[in-house]
């Protein structure tokens, strides 16, 4: 994308604010000229003030009185202009983040599952912080950087043009300071950021694992990995700390070098008479704002094209195509029977690398379906092709008699319990996290829930019972209740299909016994699909799928399998090898 | 931030060096308006153009003067400041290292992960800018008044009363906003939460169709967001237009006011002019120490941070510890009623446990989550000490030992598998830096990991990426038990960590353990039965305490916890498969 192009488009997220943002322009253009109005003011009250005896209190009296109207009208104008900036940018951070979300919820999976979370949270804190600020404070910066060169040229040349040349002649050299001194640092600055992404990195690791560390009486080797690092990163950091702070004493030297040009060529005029001494004292305050815009422009154009970037980044995500929607026709299915069809399909989620190839399979109402295989053979590809997380590339997928394609994906989906190995809890309470299938059930239903998956004991021990606020993580919770309360959230749904990811790591002894019953009571009468790690589970199934390389390579029951003598028979035997 | 003061004693020049040479600077800056107002007293006014160059050249001097100090103080600061952080970083992380796993835990890892990169950086911007910025604003306000007291002693007021007002209006802003912006930080973890949460739960989220309710309550913390930073604005909106009017309000004042000291001839024009010029600086320098309190009050916060992981007392030590030897015929591993509990935690979490293993037994820990059995298998390596009872290793109490020779002699496989970045050999080599490439291979390969490192084309050298990010997790897991085995340890620790295999790998594995590990004490920990059916001894737990231990069979007459977990997990054949 180009930057011509990225502009366009953030012009458009501006556009709602287009009055907001003229009339922040107007008031940076005031704010601008009423200020430089100022040191002119000062400088005939200067003026007016020539020596002992020769005061005229009348003509001072005028000119204070203006600069106090004068200085009002700056302060009142800046602040409406900064509330103003404020609001837009505010405004606009609140509009580009909600849109990202909105979007992050209709991204297909096959984005989600192959980036990490981090770089989806980056983007929409940071990066959006980064554009509207960048932009707009970089924008109004710019704007009003330009203004004030230009108007304090055009105010300094009202005066006095010979002076005014001599300002213009000298300050671009500050300018060719700083960007001289920005061009020789960033190789040091880049060694630096370099070297303090190793030190973190080599932290995380080190830190984050402490414990593995201590396992392994690692931490004078690691200690050793850690003082190279950390003696590095003081020697280039104190270069490039120390270079990059060069830059403002040395403009600020350009700075005092133009103040003084101004002061000898004022003073020599002033003694000719050709300029008063207000004059150049207004000059010489010209002097020192004419240069500071200048100084801050390579600041704010390196600011811009942050933005700009973190724009980018933006717009990459929002580009990013969504799932398909649903057709215009699609059926809201309201009662599933339970059947579901598998026809010719076909699917795979790289084109080079195919997985399922030519899957048949019917599934009566009522059956339960165990999926059975060694570890990365594509058991939870089911799981995202039952749930329409992922599309079917080939054949087709029928649930109660339709193609799923045909049908919403909401109403698909209200018709699914699933169970996840990953046991997801949102922050809030426990409350909540049951019911949130069905936020309008009632406080009964969920309690109801709870006692039969038995995780209603343990709830009622918590601090605020069904009230305790749990964190992102599960906080306190053990991962065995993590899972009750997963399942409570299906069993509080009442689905017509089960989709359980069984979980290889089982809640308290006494606990999973009963949990294990209550998923047999709710299985009954469900159709159900269980990727399986328990033999008990596998052979209490109607249809065992069993699963190598993303292929699905024997179909049957039990016994069926364990006489044709294939995969799954050794498998299972090999569960007895001594 | 007092205690961490002491890392700068070794740049107490620099630190030094650097504000007094800032000072100079700055002074060297406020003799300019002193020296224009000569130019324009004494070279306008007597039209002396020789007195004017004069002037100039004394105010290029000056600020060559000026340029060279500053440079001067920079370079001092930054060396103080960034040595002062290697030293802090270096000496924080000397002391995590210390750590047993009681602080660990109470710290938190990842916590200590941020106290040493962000919380430092923080610090150490915060002592640059100190040592290069803070003394000098105080110093040109100092100096300001200073000067315009030589100038005339009854207009020192109005700068007097300029500078009070500008310091409460604002100190008054500053304060104001520092909580609402600490809010809006608040906030902004709220946003990052909800992005995360919704990110990872996405197949949750969809399942059960809350994508509208998700973005409508993501609107409205956004929605918080946004009017908690339009109050800061408005708020902070005032700095710049207050300040700016309050002192054109003080040079209405001094031309007001002056206008009659030079009527009566005690000031002059010039000296006007300086007077006007010292009155912007005074503004300037205040903004300026305005925005300074911002990152200093964020170092400060850092620094507090830092501080209290300092503060954290080592609760276990190994010091004045010698190497044991070995006594002959005692068990490999014995557990003397062992009862330890957490730290703050009201129950403990292993009560009154005993056993023995002896070389070359393999045993097997059973029980549900919670029940206690990584607590156990963590007093071996003294990761934790117990309350009350012993852990003895090759008949010796674990306190005895120095830290490195006990758990050298254990290779331990956390229930994590974290890999670390650098390559499959670096890896190997984490318990013995000189094991040798058979032994590594032969690692693998009782691991059941050698076939999937041989077929990558670089064999041992595979890159590993930090965490181990491009291995699957039952790839993970293998590794990290070859990390294990590979510094051919005495006694090996599997706790759960065959989780991401499945059954028939598992099986595989821990048939190759038997085969391959003679002499080696190894411990089971799992929740499958299957897993540890075959041990020499099986210790099960329930709520920490030990509800039996023995072999599979006698297990499974004689305890009811035992044959209720092997009954959920195995058929008749199973149970019976090994009588």
């Amino acid at each position: 994308m180009s930057s011509r192009e990225t502009l366009k488009r953030v012009l458009k997220w501006i556009a709602p604010y287009r009055f907001l943002v003229a009339g922040m322009i107007v008031l940076a253009a005031v704010t601008v000229l009423t200020t430089l109005y100022a040191p002119i003011l000062i400088g005939r009250g200067i003026d007016a003030l020539v020596g002992a005896g020769e005061v005229s209190f009348q003509r001072l009296w005028n000119i204070v009185l203006e600069l106090a109207v004068v200085a009002a009208v700056t302060a009142l104008s800046q602040w409406i202009m900064n509330l103003l900036i404020n609001h837009i940018t505010y405004q606009v951070v609140q509009d580009v983040r909600d849109r990202a979300f909105r979007h992050l919820q209709i991204l297909p999976f096959s984005y989600i599952d192959s980036r990490q979370p981090g770089d989806m949270i980056s983007r929409i804190s940071t990066d959006v912080d980064q554009f509207a600020d960048g932009l707009l404070m970089g924008f109004t910066q710019l704007f009003t950087g330009v203004m004030t060169i230009i108007a304090t040229l055009a105010f300094m040349v009202s005066i006095n043009v010979k002076i005014t040349l001599v300002v213009v002649v000298i300050t671009p050299v500050s300018f060719l300071v700083a960007n001289f001194i920005a061009k020789r640092t960033f190789t040091m600055f880049r060694l630096q950021s370099e070297t303090r992404g190793e030190m973190t990195s080599l932290v995380e690791e080190m830190v984050g694992n402490q414990k593995i560390v201590k396992a392994f009486s690692y931490e004078d080797r690691a200690f050793e990995r850690f003082e190279d690092v950390n003696e590095r990163l003081r020697d280039c950091g104190v270069k490039a700390t120390f270079f990059s702070s060069i830059t403002n004493p040395a403009t600020r030297f350009v700075n005092s070098l133009v103040y003084t040009g101004v002061g000898i060529y004022g003073a020599l005029c002033a003694i000719q008479g050709r300029i008063t001494i207000g004059q150049l004292t207004s000059f010489l305050n010209y002097a020192n704002q004419y240069t500071k815009p200048f100084n801050e422009i390579s600041g704010v154009i390196t600011e811009l094209q942050n933005a700009l970037a973190s724009a980018r980044r933006l717009f990459e995500l929002m580009d990013e195509p969504a799932e398909p929607e649903d057709d215009g026709d699609a059926l809201q299915l309201d009662n599933p029977t339970g059947s579901v069809a598998f026809e010719h399909a076909a699917f795979s989620y790289r084109p080079d690398v195919p997985l399922i190839k030519d899957l048949n399979l019917t599934v009566k109402p009522g059956q339960r379906i165990a999926i059975v295989g060694p570890t990365g053979c594509g058991k939870t590809t089911l799981i995202n092709l039952l749930m329409r997380f992922y599309d079917l590339q080939k054949g087709e997928l029928k649930v109660s008699g339709h193609p799923v394609r045909k049908i919403t994906r909401d109403s698909l989906r209200a018709g699914y319990g699933m169970v996840l190995q990953d046991t997801w809890l949102k922050a809030g309470t426990i409350m909540e996290n049951i019911a949130y299938g069905k936020p309008q059930a009632s406080r009964e239903e969920v309690v109801e829930a709870a006692k039969k998956v038995y995780a209603h004991s343990f709830i009622r021990r918590m601090k605020d019972g069904y009230d305790t606020y749990v964190t992102e993580d599960g906080g306190s919770l053990s991962q065995g209740q993590k899972q009750l309360l997963c399942i409570a959230r299906v069993m509080l749904m009442d689905p017509a299909v089960l989709i359980l990811d069984e979980a290889t790591s089982s809640i308290d002894t006494m606990t999973e016994i009963r949990v294990q019953k209550a998923f047999e009571e709710l299985m009954r009468g469900r159709t159900s699909f269980v990727v399986a790690h328990r033999l008990s589970t596998v052979r209490n199934s109607d249809v065992i799928l069993v699963m190598k390389d993303g292929d699905i390579v024997e179909i049957g029951n039990h016994q069926e399998l364990l006489y044709k003598g294939g995969f799954y028979a050794k498998m299972y035997n090999s569960q007895f090898a001594r | 931030m007092r205690s961490l003061l002491k890392y700068l004693q070794n740049y107490k020049k620099e630190a030094v060096i650097g504000p007094l040479f800032k000072m100079l600077e700055a002074s060297f800056e406020l003799l300019v308006p002193v020296v224009m107002a000569h130019i324009i007293d004494i070279g306008i006014q007597n039209q002396d153009r020789g007195y004017v160059w004069k002037m100039c050249l004394l105010m290029v001097f000056l600020g060559v003067l000026g340029l060279c100090c500053s440079l001067t103080a920079q370079y001092f600061a930054a060396k103080a400041a960034l040595g002062f952080a290697a030293e802090l970083r270096s000496d924080l992380y000397r002391h995590i290292n210390r750590f047993s796993y009681h602080e660990l835990d109470r710290a938190g890892m990842a916590a200590l992960v941020t106290r040493m990169t962000s919380d430092v950086n923080q610090v150490q911007n915060g002592v640059n800018l100190v040592l290069r910025l803070f003394l000098r604003s105080p110093f040109i306000v100092v100096g300001a008044v200073f000067m315009a007291f030589t100038i005339s002693k009854k207009m020192t007021l109005i700068f007097l009363g300029a500078i009070l007002l500008l310091s409460v209006v604002i100190f008054l802003i500053v304060r104001t906003t520092l909580p609402i912006y600490r809010r809006v930080q608040q906030i902004l973890d709220v946003v990052v939460r909800r992005v995360r949460e919704n990110y990872v739960g996405a197949r949750v989220v969809r399942a059960f169709s809350r994508q509208q309710d998700e973005a409508r309550q993501f609107e409205k913390t956004t929605g918080d967001l946004k009017k908690t930073q339009l109050l800061a604005g408005r708020i902070s909106a005032m700095m710049n237009p207050l300040t700016y009017a309050l002192v054109n309000g003080a040079i209405v004042l001094i031309l007001m006011m002056g206008s009659r000291e030079v009527y009566k001839g005690s000031v002059t024009q010039g000296e006007m002019t300086a007077l006007v010029n010292y009155m912007m600086q005074i503004l300037l320098a205040l903004v300026a120490l305005a925005n300074l309190i911002v990152t200093v009050t964020r170092a400060l916060a850092s620094a507090v941070r830092v501080e209290d992981v300092f503060a954290m007392e080592v609760t276990m030590t190994d010091e004045g510890n010698e190497r044991q030897k070995a006594k002959k015929g005692s068990p490999k591993v014995a557990f003397r009623h062992v009862t330890f509990s957490y730290d703050q935690a009201q129950a403990p979490s292993l009560s009154d446990i005993s056993f023995e293993a002896y070389p070359g037994e393999t045993i097997g820990i059973i029980g549900g989550t919670g029940s206690g059995k990584t607590t156990l298998v963590s007093l071996i390596p003294r990761f934790y000490d117990c309350q009350s009872g012993q852990v003895e290793v090759d008949g010796n109490n674990t306190r005895s030992y120095p830290f490195a020779q006990l758990r050298k002699k254990i290779g331990m496989v956390p229930q994590k598998a974290v890999l670390f970045a650098g390559t499959i050999r670096q890896n190997l080599a984490w318990g013995k830096e000189d094991a040798s490439e058979e032994a590594m291979l032969q690692a693998l390969k009782t691991a059941q990991a050698l076939e999937f490192v041989e077929k990558k084309p670089e064999g041992l050298d595979t890159a590993v990426a930090p965490g181990g990010r491009n291995f699957s997790g039952g790839q993970r897991q293998r590794l990290t038990i070859a990390r294990a085995l590979a510094a051919a340890p005495e006694i090996l620790i599997l706790d759960d960590s065959a989780s991401a295999l499945d059954f028939a790998t598992d099986a595989a594995l821990r048939r190759a353990i038997r085969e391959n590990t003679k002499g080696m004490t190894v411990f089971i920990v799992s929740q499958r039965a299957s897993a540890v059916q075959t041990a020499d001894k099986i210790l099960v737990l329930d709520d920490g305490r030990l509800a039996g231990q023995g072999s599979h069979k006698e297990l499974f007459q004689n305890c009811e916890v035992y044959r209720e977990i092997c009954l959920s997990q195995l058929s008749k054949e199973e149970v019976t498969a090994y009588e």
